[in-house]
């Protein structure tokens, strides 16, 4: 599997199934682990670094039933184009890509889970899920922790627990997020109200691509600040319990705007599907923009000739890199809109 | 033809201040009203890189428990293991070493504290051997030791450091 095959594809997490999947994008969850007896990440020499990828290779080449199931990557040598690819796939984060020195990452055939090597820790696990079920998420990345643990020292401190590069991370090196899709209150405008009671609970609230990254497309990151003093299975309780309140909120906006403003709605969402079904040139926001009313006219019934995974999967294959790796080719901004509107009409029209 | 009025850099006002700060790796021009220049003036000596949120309140922390010369004393003081000094972590905002959680471990509980309100894990443990490494970190510094002994062409001090990595490594 090299990224040129891996571009077509879709990852499991943009299947659109599972709980509240008209609302809940995916849930993933992460885990920060640091081998005992290396520097962390900024005091290492570059034969640390070597050495740290090939101690956790060879702790991960032990796990019998994943020889079929997982690829290395080494990010350090990629291409610019092949680093964002990677990024906008969520399969390693922006400082991994726009990082320095030897990095690797260790993808799952069906993009499940990744392993980051030499991030901002040694090893970060990240699972990621269609909808809304972080309870089977964290079985899953619990059972990888232990696999890989079985085979190396994570650094750990009696009182502290997982010791991570960032106090922020120290504890239980977890941060749950899941991805929500809410685009009915953000046209209500009561978005802002919902997401300043999350902070005011101790939940981070981010846009698609993590950290700094802008809200776009209607898409927010719930996830938890703490990792220290309670543990997994009860930061992912208070993630569980909150969730479903945002989904509530979020349901009531739609039956509002269907109730009380159905032809404004109906237009919103019909012009939009008319231009990503005409334009001849659009830009990767305008998209955004666009097949978030489309999903969400979707969901409500407004539209029956556009399936939820395909307009899952247009949100990251009309991204810069996925564009261009789908068409073989670097492009430039203008005959990236060109093949973006392209894609659109082809994809939507079948 | 365009009348060259510089704006400041902060505001729509005229700049009328025009600095040239040269503390960094490169000059770097600045250009500013009356109001924002004595407002950097009053600031410059703050670290002029934009300080993650968390270095930076904890340097707030800091600041108003400890005086001038404690902070500094602190600022000076280094982990034996990886060389971090107090100072670099405020900067960076990240660790040197697994055992900066024990050297630093007074001056960073304020700062745990502060972000997750616990200074006690009470999560998920490692299922094999000890629960506690930090007696791993002594290999940090071996390793430390031969990757210097190579680099100084000392192949019999590296090859004595290779053992000892060897033999904790195996026990």
């Amino acid at each position: 599997m090299s990224i040129d095959e891996l571009a077509p594809k879709c990852g499991e997490w943009l299947k659109g199934s599972g709980p509240e999947s008209d609302i809940v994008i995916s849930s993933r969850i992460r885990l920060a682990r640091n081998l005992a007896d290396f520097p962390f990440i900024r005091k290492c020499s570059d034969t640390d670094r070597i050495e740290i990828e090939n101690t956790l290779h060879k702790a991960v080449a032990k796990i019998d039933s994943w020889q079929e199931r997982v690829e290395y990557v080494d990010v350090s040598d990629l291409s610019e184009l092949d680093r964002q690819f990677l990024m906008e796939r969520q399969l390693i984060s922006r400082e991994h890509s726009e990082g320095s020195g030897a990095r690797s990452v260790a993808i799952d055939s069906s993009e499940q889970f990744s392993l980051m090597i030499n991030e901002e820790d040694h090893l970060r696990i990240q699972v990621m899920q269609s909808g809304f079920d972080l309870h089977t998420s964290y079985d899953f990345i619990d059972q990888i922790d232990n696999l890989i643990e079985q085979n190396v020292n994570f650094a750990f401190h009696a009182r502290l627990g997982y010791l991570t590069a960032c106090p922020t991370n120290v504890g239980t090196g977890m941060r749950v997020s899941v991805m929500l899709h809410l685009p009915a209150l953000v046209m209500t405008r009561e978005i802002d109200r919902v997401l300043r009671s999350m902070t005011k609970i101790n939940l981070a609230v981010r846009g698609l691509y993590g950290e700094g990254s802008q809200a776009m497309g209607d898409f927010y990151q719930i996830s938890n600040q703490v990792t220290l003093g309670r543990s997994e299975r009860d930061l992912i309780d208070q993630i569980s319990e909150v969730v479903p309140v945002i989904i509530e909120y979020e349901r009531n906006a739609r039956a509002f705007l269907k109730q009380e403003s159905r032809n404004e709605l109906n237009d919103k969402v019909k012009r939009a599907l008319g231009i990503l079904n005409s334009a001849e040139s659009i830009s990767s926001e305008e998209t955004m923009h666009l097949l978030s009313s489309v999903r969400m006219g979707v969901n409500l019934g407004i539209l029956d000739n556009v399936q939820i995974p395909t307009i899952n999967k247009l949100f990251i294959h009309t991204q810069p890199a996925h564009l261009q790796k789908l068409h073989g080719m670097e492009l430039s901004s203008a005959d990236r809109n060109a093949a973006r509107a392209q894609h659109l009409r082809r994809s939507l029209q079948n | 033809m365009q009348v060259n009025t510089m704006k400041c850099q902060h505001c729509e006002k005229p700049a009328t201040f025009h600095i040239t700060e040269l503390t960094g790796n490169t000059p770097e021009e600045l250009h500013l009203c009356e109001e924002h220049a004595r407002m950097y003036l009053m600031q410059a000596d703050q670290p002029e890189e934009p300080v993650p949120t968390i270095a930076g309140a904890l340097a707030q922390h800091l600041k108003i428990s400890q005086t001038a010369e404690e902070l500094s004393s602190l600022d000076q003081e280094s982990c034996p293991v990886c060389g971090i000094t107090f100072y670099e972590f405020r900067h960076v905002g990240r660790l040197g070493c697994p055992h900066d959680y024990v050297h630093f471990e007074q001056e960073l509980e304020p700062l745990i504290v502060n972000v997750h309100g616990s200074t006690a894990h009470v999560g998920k443990k490692p299922e094999q051997g000890s629960t506690d490494t930090d007696a791993r970190t002594e290999l940090i510094q071996l390793r430390k030791q031969m990757q210097d002994a190579i680099a100084k062409e000392d192949y019999e001090k590296a090859s004595e450091m290779r053992d000892r990595i060897n033999k904790i490594n195996n026990e």
